[in-house]
């Protein structure tokens, strides 16, 4: 068994920016990730992140506003006030430890807009800022000397008098299992988005972190809140970033009208992604789509500025639609994208787990609310991780050893074992993918209390079938096959929960848009949904939104 | 759409040997080879092992030989490598052990990234950012592109011969801090690149620069650390002395003179170099391949002198 005063789940940036900092404090660190580091999925953010730097003029205020505004006042303002305030030391840090930002006239750090926001202040690296970030992240984890659980597969956390012990895993490359012990556990899981089909989401984020916290007794919080973006490509449903709209490209439908005209006239194409989507999933189902799809136009701004700053974009459109950007719109349509909700953690990432701790996006810190803003993501992963790593300093000095009953591990392996020895059956793709069309169906750019029971039902039977899930590859040495049905079983439980939570907020908020209550409830509903699971059944329950200095009004872009 | 592929199957559970095995599957037509795979693992055969997640050229965990080369499957199309159906043949990258099928050992990959201190190195800590030129960003732009998939190692002819070659990934990787004007050891970097296993030993054979899909063009970056090192004075190599042979040679003789350029890369000064040279001179003449003593002369050797004028004039004012 192998020891540490910290162990992080989650080698993104989220991960990797926690892992730094618990080293700078003196701390024995572990970072254990189901893929090499480099692969996380954190490098697919492609359009920036957000600050708003004093020294330019700009006011965290203001961001905050916007963050609060964008999230249709479902996050916690203290939260938001965190983020916003430490965004700009934030930024700076990234900057001296070697990302290379794009810079303006002065050789300052440029930006370039986002949606849902006046004021540009969106920091980037071309249309690879997520990449450029978690290189550079994990080039400090090499200066740093970090040690990394390389492709090693967590399947539970461990519990000893009602804290935290550390974790099971097995080496994806040999099969081998073991526990590793740690004082204090930082997950960094990321996202769930492969419970839906499509996704913009790569295909390993399949929520473990909420599935692992959720077994452990740490509530989920928001869990409805699923964020469409709205410009993906359908089909495999991947995304071609706000940035294009951000550096200035139109929406249109079939009839080549600027949509966005009648829906947010003063923000047009940079409303908040929620209103964006519906207005877009309006203009198709009122048959101004072409094949579902309404239209991305960068025509107007050239070749070179294309390439220059949003070169990945033009990559994706290329390799996957071959339209070369300066020359034809792309057709695009709203598409699942993030979870807003996730594990429910208070402003240092701490859970109500004792040396539990929770970042990035399987986190609910809460900063996005009902609708999280572009940009502002990759922030929570670098503000949020680094806080919680601090957090737990205090804590792993308060507290000793703590003696793991080895037990837990060979049931951990009879478990695993048994899922093997199951005879034939379905694969668990097949069931997979019927999740995914369920949970788009249901809890989509629209739903209603029908669409959510739907879902529901559909998990209930889905659920019902994982036992007659078998696994065709026996082997020890990287079972894809088997790491692949366990990502089913965690993305079982967060769909669950995801309906729950739906099935709970009666009212209409940013991403949670029921057709059947169109508008905004804030006598009721300027509340959290909390969603539990108490060993046997999830019960959901709610908890007030912490207000500070914006009181709730109308949302108009 | 029907799609035949031929994939190489290594269990090391199970044997030593590999052993192709064919698979045909109905996919769409714009389907990837990625798409091919994954379905075949999930409808046909799951003891299929394979590396993937974004599905979008960015994570480089799919890197994979297609028809013996290089390619991030997730980009490439069924129909772009096999317009009439023909079978495509899929292998592991090359030039890295094989943990199982498609999965490459990747150790040796990230020990030569680590070899390279690929972090940028500054002793300024500034209360902003470092002022630097959007040019000088963008630049770099270019080297942080590199996803790290692996398949310039994959095709390095250099790396095949010499496995301890630092190789094409971690020579971009060292070229964006010896580019970075914010790193101040850009000069003891090109000291240590300099040396054996580093920037000399490419052969620019262009085949990273051919298979890189994210157009990083480690090959460039390599030549071009070359022409900093000697800036920096970094002359002392085989390296160097080859290129000033080289080109002495031609200016002289129009053509190269092999026996020379051996002798003097080898550097007059270096006993055990020459007589190890003196071997290989043994062998070639045995097998009668000696290079002539002197080279032949080119018909018009005019033109030569005036070409190699022009390069040096061109040098001079690049400068
Ligand atoms: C296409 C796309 C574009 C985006 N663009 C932007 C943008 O421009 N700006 C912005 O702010 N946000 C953007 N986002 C959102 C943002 O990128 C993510 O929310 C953020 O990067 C998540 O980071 P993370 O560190 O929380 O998780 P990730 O980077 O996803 O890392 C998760 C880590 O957890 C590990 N892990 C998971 N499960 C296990 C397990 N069972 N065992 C061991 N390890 C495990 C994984 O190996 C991985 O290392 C984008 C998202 C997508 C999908």
């Amino acid at each position: 068994m192998s020891k540490h005063d910290l162990l992080i789940i989650g080698a993104g940036l989220a991960g990797l920016r926690a892992a730094v900092e618990g080293v700078r404090q003196g701390l024995n660190v572990a970072v254990i990730t189901k893929v090499h580091p480099v692969r996380s999925h954190s490098n697919a953010a492609q359009g920036g992140i957000n600050a708003a730097l004093t020294d330019r003029g700009d006011d965290w205020r203001d961001h905050a506003f916007s963050t609060i505004k964008g999230s249709d006042y479902l996050a916690d303002q203290d939260a938001v006030e965190v983020m916003c305030r430490e965004a700009g030391d934030a930024i700076i840090e990234l900057e001296n430890m070697g990302v290379i930002f794009s810079r303006d006239d002065e050789g300052k750090l440029g930006t370039r807009a986002f949606g849902g926001q006046k004021k540009a202040r969106t920091y980037f690296v071309g249309a690879i800022t997520g990449s450029a970030l978690l290189h550079v992240l994990y080039e400090q984890s090499v200066k740093y000397n970090l040690h990394i659980y390389e492709e090693w597969f967590v399947t539970k956390l461990i519990k000893e008098d009602g804290r935290i012990a550390g974790a099971i895993a097995f080496d994806i490359k040999t099969g081998q299992m073991e526990m590793i012990s740690a004082k204090a556990v930082v997950l960094a899981t990321g996202g769930a988005g492969r419970v839906f089909e499509p996704s913009t989401n790569a295909l390993i984020c399949t929520g473990d972190g909420l599935s692992l916290a959720m077994q452990a007794g740490v509530p989920l919080m928001d869990t409805e809140m699923i964020q469409y973006h709205p410009t993906t490509l359908a089909g495999n449903g991947i995304l071609l970033s706000e940035a294009a709209r951000g550096d200035g490209a139109y929406l249109i439908n079939s009839e080549g009208e600027r949509f966005m005209e009648k829906y947010a006239p003063e923000y047009m194409e940079l409303a908040s992604r929620d209103v964006v989507s519906r207005a877009e999933q309006t203009e198709i189902d009122e048959g101004r789509g072409v094949d579902g799809c309404v239209f991305l136009d960068l025509r107007h701004l050239g070749k070179k500025f294309i390439e220059d700053r949003l070169g990945y974009l033009q990559e994706v459109a290329l390799e996957f639609r071959g339209i070369d950007l300066s020359e034809k719109p792309i057709p695009i349509k709203p598409g699942m994208h993030y979870i807003m909700g996730g594990i429910k953690t208070d402003l240092n990432g701490a859970t109500n787990v004792p040396g539990l701790y929770a970042a990035g996006e399987c986190a609910n810190v809460s900063v996005h609310g009902a609708n999280r803003l572009g940009a502002n993501s990759l922030l929570d992963t670098i503000v949020f991780g680094r806080r919680s790593a601090i957090e737990s300093v205090e804590y792993i000095k308060s507290v000793k050893d703590v003696e793991i009953d080895p037990k837990e591990l060979s049931r951990e392996k009879s478990r695993i074992q048994s899922i093997l020895d199951r005879p034939k059956g379905m694969r668990s793709a097949e069931l997979r993918d019927k999740m995914g069309s369920t949970m788009t169906k249901g809890i989509g750019v629209w739903r209603d209390t029908e669409s959510i029971k739907y879902a529901i039902e559909g998990m209930k039977s889905i659920r019902g079938q994982l036992p007659n899930v078998y696994v065709e590859n026996k082997g020890k040495v990287f079972n894809t096959d088997l790491t692949s049905y366990l990502e089913l079983e965690f993305m079982v439980d967060v769909a669950e929960s995801i309906c729950q939570g739906a099935n709970a907020r009666f009212e209409s908020r940013g991403a949670h848009f029921r057709t059947d209550v169109t508008t905004r409830n804030d006598k009721d509903w300027l509340k959290h949904t909390i969603v539990e699971y108490n060993g046997e059944e999830l019960n959901t329950s709610s908890e007030d939104v912490t207000i500070t200095d914006w009181e709730p009004t109308e949302r108009v872009y | 759409m029907e799609a035949l592929i031929k994939v190489k199957r290594y269990n090391p559970e199970e044997s030593e040997e590999t052993y192709f095995q064919d698979y045909s599957i109905n996919v769409a037509e714009d389907s990837t080879i990625l798409d091919s795979l994954i379905k075949i693992r999930e409808e046909q055969d799951g003891t299929l092992s394979l590396r993937c997640s974004c599905r979008a050229s960015i994570c480089g965990s799919c890197s994979m030989r297609v028809n013996g080369s290089a390619k991030l499957v997730c980009k490439t199309r069924v129909k772009e490598i096999s317009p009439d159906g023909e079978f495509i043949t899929i292998e592991p990258m090359g030039n890295f052990k094989v943990i199982k099928d498609l999965v490459t050992e990747m150790d040796s990959f990230w020990s030569k990234m680590k070899s390279v201190d690929p972090y940028v190195k500054t002793s300024f800590e500034p209360e902003a950012e470092h002022i630097a030129s959007n040019e000088s960003m963008t630049h770099l732009l270019g080297v942080m592109n590199c996803i790290m998939c692996g398949a310039c190692v994959s095709e390095c002819t250099a790396m095949e011969v010499d496995p301890t070659f630092t190789g094409p990934a971690a020579l971009a990787k060292a070229y964006r801090f010896v580019a970075d004007p914010r790193d101040e050891e850009a000069n003891s970097r090109l000291g240590k690149l300099n040396e054996n296993t580093g920037v000399w030993d490419c052969t620019r054979c262009l085949a990273c620069v051919e298979v890189c899909p994210k157009d990083v063009a480690p090959m460039e970056r390599i030549v071009k650390m070359r022409d900093l090192a000697i800036e920096e004075g970094y002359t002392n190599t085989s390296g160097y002395r080859h290129t000033e042979s080289f080109n002495d040679s031609i200016k002289k003789h129009g053509r190269l003179d092999e026996t020379r350029l051996a002798l003097e890369s080898t550097g007059l000064l270096n006993i055990s170099g020459l007589i190890d040279l003196a071997k290989i001179g043994i062998k070639s003449l045995m097998r009668g391949k000696l290079p002539p003593i002197l080279p032949h002369r080119p018909k018009d050797m005019k033109k030569v002198t005036s070409i190699a004028e022009r390069l040096d004039n061109q040098g001079k004012e690049e400068e």
